[in-house]
């Protein structure tokens, strides 16, 4: 009896699931006669099934319910709220099938609220509809039941009939109600044997059973196919091909065997548009393409809820009112389009919708208030990357964040489940014409494509889908690696890319050895890439994954571990694990490359600079803002030639001139040398060093001036006085043009910039890039200073200042210059390590036109031809 | 022991390990294999030898030596392993070697003495005087309970 209850249990709930999207269906088609007989005769076998099994609750709903549609088939009109309360009583069947799986029993309780709502429908409908007699209306109707010719996708039910019949002797006989029931088992009995075994039931355990021992055989297969390829002629050899085959084609049977149609997991959602579309009273069109697609199960089951999120938020949040859409020159039914399809190992899902699309204001407010960027960094964001917020964690878990951003509740959940499974979620919005997310999965998790790399001498598994490229780097080559005492970075395509080595990163060696020649994994996980350094590349395979040991779960850098098709066991790494431990073990090399970037996060640590440390000359650490250099190179002594008196090397393609810091730097003759490299433009200088010695963060305070041209003075690095170098020192001694060339271009003038800064380094660091980039540039050390040049009738393009200085600040500063009436139009840009959302909040106040993180050089020089452009425009 | 009741035998599986003779409940024990193709795990605690293959499944090997602080295993005769299941998943404890399965008589089980080493301690259910030597019997699910201790640590 237990089974046959399960089976009961199992078959109903798929059959409620039809009839939830049918009657959605019908509603809108209520002509639609073919819709109705399929629902109708799936309540109709629930009745039938219940009165069967003894449960009285259920038959006496769905008979109430048939009672309704039966009205309908009449011809009565059906009303929203008639199907309404269909739906609310397929939900009340759905209840007491859930605990009738819990209990065996049906629960406790009546339902002569729904039942006696759905009578007064009966009545109502009924005498509002047709002249047929009520009284005969149920009898007429199970008749013609009788005479219906089944389609073919409903074997399963037919079958679970036949079992019924076939245990009729021993289950307890309760006379069923509808007496035609048996009957019209007994007149389908042909048809039923005929589609009985076109679907059976097996459990999970088994498939999964199967699958392992599949996989083992497949291994075996290997084995064997290694062996003969030993022995060349061997009268194994056309059977095992023989064997080889059919295995592949067991595997590939067994494989199927767990792929299900997506239409699975969307067969909530046409009801679920349908509710919201009446609470919201919005019209709502649901579009499914694709529903076929397949897909392994367990992926399946864990998209089934971030869709249903989905379309739920497109109905909410995306589709507007049939007022508001007839106002846009929109079709008053709003469209929520679902597809599918496959596209190599993966599965493509889209959900999109014509509404309004995501507010790209109010998100990028959100995200700034929120600390996920700075202000000013958020007005270089593209449209499409500020939309990327919308999945960034906890950006709309606050309950006020649902009204504020509107759209993307809880989309960072969503893509947490996508993350998962190892898929990607992107979206795309048009502001006013619609949102649409476009999901890409694995077709499986059991199997994944993997590089299979070597790093000290183990195999690891890296998954394909976070594979960005391979780089082989070589000395010498285009890709190279550099190091910076203990941290490693890869120049790839003028991006500093951080590298970890795989076999430090799992202890397997300490990191020591020739990383040259070895093979870079780019791997990208979220919005961070980076390089795995391995030893060797291997091949791609499709590895079934297998989970890790509960003893070795604990280790974040693999997700799981598998066997190769030679036997052997190796590990997967997780790419979110590795890019995990960057963050600790080498997270201020992150940092350094994000500054040397452009200091796209160079609000991070507000106080602190990215220094490089080097030794030139002498033995005290010399140090310059990393901001500054462009490149670290090594290059071979030898290639250093001297023409008219000058060092030089041939550098892509040019000559780059050689500086000595001092002349104490020498040239060295043989080996190689170390050279920090400035490039602007298509110009570039190096300065000789001795020996780079690391990269630091710290706070960037000149304690001791210095007379000596090329140092601005000294500070505290690390512990250690350090000297730090003034590039704009050394710059001219390259090219004596360096500053002036670039006012080549033709202008009217040169753009006259004011630049306020206490501190000299500042102002001696800034200055020469200011006039490379073709300013002419005035420095003063205070707020009263340059407000005694304007006073004196100075003109200005623009004015530069710093925000914290002594006696009178930044904002002071900016209030005193717009209440002057000369200068009230004069651009005025910040220039602040601190950047917080009062500071630049109080900055629009007093008539900031722009705010820039201090060693963002190139924001600088943006935000600078932006606003001297907008003068000339004026 | 001789005249004992069937009811009181327990039958266990003995391994030798840094010399020491251990005892595992035969009920416990799926298979005795030969190791081959073991993969050492980075980062894996120290217990852990590693993992292998064993018919299609990964089996976890404990490096029993290490678990119960009996020493490095210094000469490389081929290792041994006892197969064990917990929870639904596959451990192989890696041996120096396997020994008969001895009947013995629960009754005559002696708890551990009171100065054994906490380690030894702390896995073993009892003692069992033999001729000659000492066999201790192993809990397989204390053994393998302190490796996920050290993991989670």
């Amino acid at each position: 009896m237990d089974d046959l209850l399960r089976e009961f249990v199992t078959e109903t709930n798929e059959s409620l699931d039809v009839v939830d999207v049918e009657l959605v269906r019908f509603e809108q088609d209520p002509n639609n006669a073919k819709i109705l007989d399929n629902i109708f005769r799936l309540v109709h076998t629930i009745k039938g099934t219940c009165g069967f099994l003894g449960l009285p609750r259920l038959e006496a709903l769905a008979h109430a319910a048939e009672t309704l549609m039966g009205k309908f088939r009449d011809g009565a009109p059906a009303s929203t709220e008639a199907v309404t309360l269909i739906l609310a009583t397929i939900d009340r069947i759905k209840t007491i099938l859930e605990s009738l799986e819990r209990e065996q029993r049906e629960p406790e309780g009546g339902d002569t609220d729904l039942i006696s709502s759905l009578e007064r429908m009966v009545e109502r409908v009924g005498s509002a509809g047709t002249h047929a007699e009520s009284q005969h209306t149920v009898g007429t109707l199970v008749s013609q039941v009788l005479e219906r010719p089944l389609r073919p996708d409903e074997n399963s039910l037919d079958d679970l009939e036949r079992a019924f019949r076939e245990t009729l002797a021993d289950a307890p006989v309760i006379k069923p109600k509808s007496a035609p029931a048996p009957a019209d088992g007994a007149a389908r009995d042909d048809e039923a044997a005929k589609g009985a075994n076109q679907s059976i039931r097996v459990t999970v355990g088994t498939l999964e059973q199967l699958m392992t021992m599949v996989s083992e055989l497949v291994l075996t297969r290997n084995q064997l196919l290694e062996i003969v390829r030993r022995h060349e002629e061997s009268e194994f050899k056309t059977p095992l091909q023989r064997l080889s085959n059919v295995t592949a084609e067991l595997q590939e049977g067994v494989m199927k065997t767990r792929m299900q149609p997506i239409g699975n997991a969307w067969q909530k959602l046409p009801r679920v548009v349908r509710d919201l579309s009446n609470e919201l009273g919005k019209k709502i069109e649901l579009e499914m393409q694709g529903a076929e697609t397949e897909l392994d199960r367990q992926v399946l089951d864990l998209i089934k809820d971030p869709l249903t999120h989905m379309v739920r938020n497109s109905a909410d949040h995306g589709l507007e009112t049939p007022e508001q859409r007839r106002a846009a020159g929109k079709p008053e039914h709003g469209q929520i389009r679902l597809s599918a399809y496959h596209e190599g190992g993966y599965i493509i899902i889209q959900v999109a919708d014509d509404g309004r699309g995501l507010d790209t204001n109010r998100i990028k407010a959100k995200a700034v208030a929120q600390g996920l960027v700075s202000e000013i960094d958020a007005e270089k964001l593209t449209e499409s990357q500020i939309h990327k917020f919308i999945f960034a964690p906890g950006f709309s878990t606050a309950s006020e964040v649902t009204n504020v951003s509107g759209r993307g509740v809880g989309m960072d959940v969503v893509r947490n489940n996508i993350d998962q499974i190892g898929g990607t979620i992107d979206v795309k919005s048009v502001a006013g014409a619609g949102l649409g997310f476009t999901i890409k999965i694995p077709l499986t998790l059991a199997i994944v494509a993997a590089l299979i790399v070597e790093a000290a001498g183990h195999r690891f598994a890296i998954p394909q889908l976070s594979v960005v490229e391979l780089v082989r780097a070589r000395s010498g080559g285009e890709h190279r690696i550099e190091r910076i005492k203990d941290t490693k970075v890869l120049r790839l395509r003028d991006k500093l890319l951080p590298l970890v080595g795989l076999s430090h990163l799992l202890g397997l060696d300490k990191d020591v050895g020739d990383i040259d020649g070895s093979f870079i994994v780019v791997t990208q996980v979220g919005s961070q890439t980076f390089g795995i350094v391995v030893d060797g590349v291997f091949h791609t395979e499709e590895i079934v994954v297998k989970p890790m040991s509960s003893k070795l779960r604990h280790i974040a850098m693999f997700s799981g571990n598998t066997i190769l098709g030679d036997g052997a066991v190796i590990m997967i790494i997780d790419p979110n694990g590795v890019a995990q431990a960057f963050g600790n073990a080498v997270g201020s090399q992150l940092a350094a490359s994000d500054a040397a970037e452009g200091g796209r996060h160079a609000d991070v640590d507000e106080a602190s600079t990215s220094l490089l440390v080097f030794r030139a000359g002498s033995t005290q650490p010399k140090a310059v803002p990393l901001s500054l250099i462009t490149r670290l190179e090594e290059i071979d002594a030898q290639k250093i030639e001297l023409s008219n008196g000058r060092h030089m090397v041939q550098y892509r393609g040019h000559l780059m001139p050689l500086v000595s810091m001092s002349e104490d730097v020498r040239v060295k003759g043989e080996g190689s040398q170390s050279l920090l490299v400035f490039s602007d433009g298509s110009r570039s200088m190096a300065l000789i060093v001795d020996e780079i010695i690391d990269i630091v963060e710290d706070n960037l305070d000149i304690q001791v001036g210095s007379d000596n041209p090329g140092v601005l003075g000294s500070a505290i690095v690390r512990g250690h006085a350090t000297e730090i170098i003034d590039v704009g020192h050394f710059l001219p001694l390259a090219f004596e043009d360096w500053f002036r060339r670039k006012e080549q271009p033709v202008r009217d003038r040169t753009r006259t910039v004011l630049l306020v800064d206490d501190s000299p380094f500042f102002l001696n660091m800034l200055t020469p890039v200011l006039q490379a980039a073709g300013y002419q540039v005035t420095a003063v050390g205070s707020a009263q200073e340059a407000l005694a040049l304007l006073g004196n009738g100075h003109v200005f393009d623009v004015a530069i200042t710093d925000i914290e200085m002594p006696d009178m600040d930044g904002f002071q500063f900016a209030e005193a210059v717009r209440s002057d009436p000369r200068t009230t139009e004069l651009p005025i840009i910040a220039l602040s390590s601190v950047i917080s959302a009062e500071a630049i909040d109080r900055g629009r106040r007093v008539g900031f036109h722009d705010y820039v993180a201090k060693f963002d050089r190139q924001g600088l020089i943006a935000a600078l031809k932006e606003q001297t452009d907008v003068g000339r425009a004026a | 022991m001789s005249e004992t009741a069937d009811h009181n035998l327990r039958e266990y599986v003995t391994a030798l390990i840094g010399g020491q003779l251990f005892g595992l409940p035969i009920l416990r024990v799926q298979d005795v294999f030969a190791p081959e193709r073991l993969t050492r795990v980075p980062l894996a605690p120290p217990e852990i030898a590693g993992v292998l293959n064993l018919r299609g499944r990964i089996v976890t090997l404990i490096d029993m030596r290490r678990r119960l602080g009996l020493g490095q295993r210094e000469n490389e005769s081929p290792a041994m392993a006892v197969g064990v299941e917990s929870r639904g998943e596959s451990y192989g404890l890696l041996i120096d070697s396997v020994g008969e399965v001895l009947k013995l008589d629960h009754m005559a089980c002696e708890p551990n003495p009171s100065n054994l080493d906490p380690r030894l301690a702390s896995v073993s259910t009892g003692i069992y005087r033999l001729d000659g030597q000492l066999l201790m019997v192993l809990d397989v699910d204390r053994v393998l309970d302190i490796a996920v201790k050290a993991a989670a640590a």
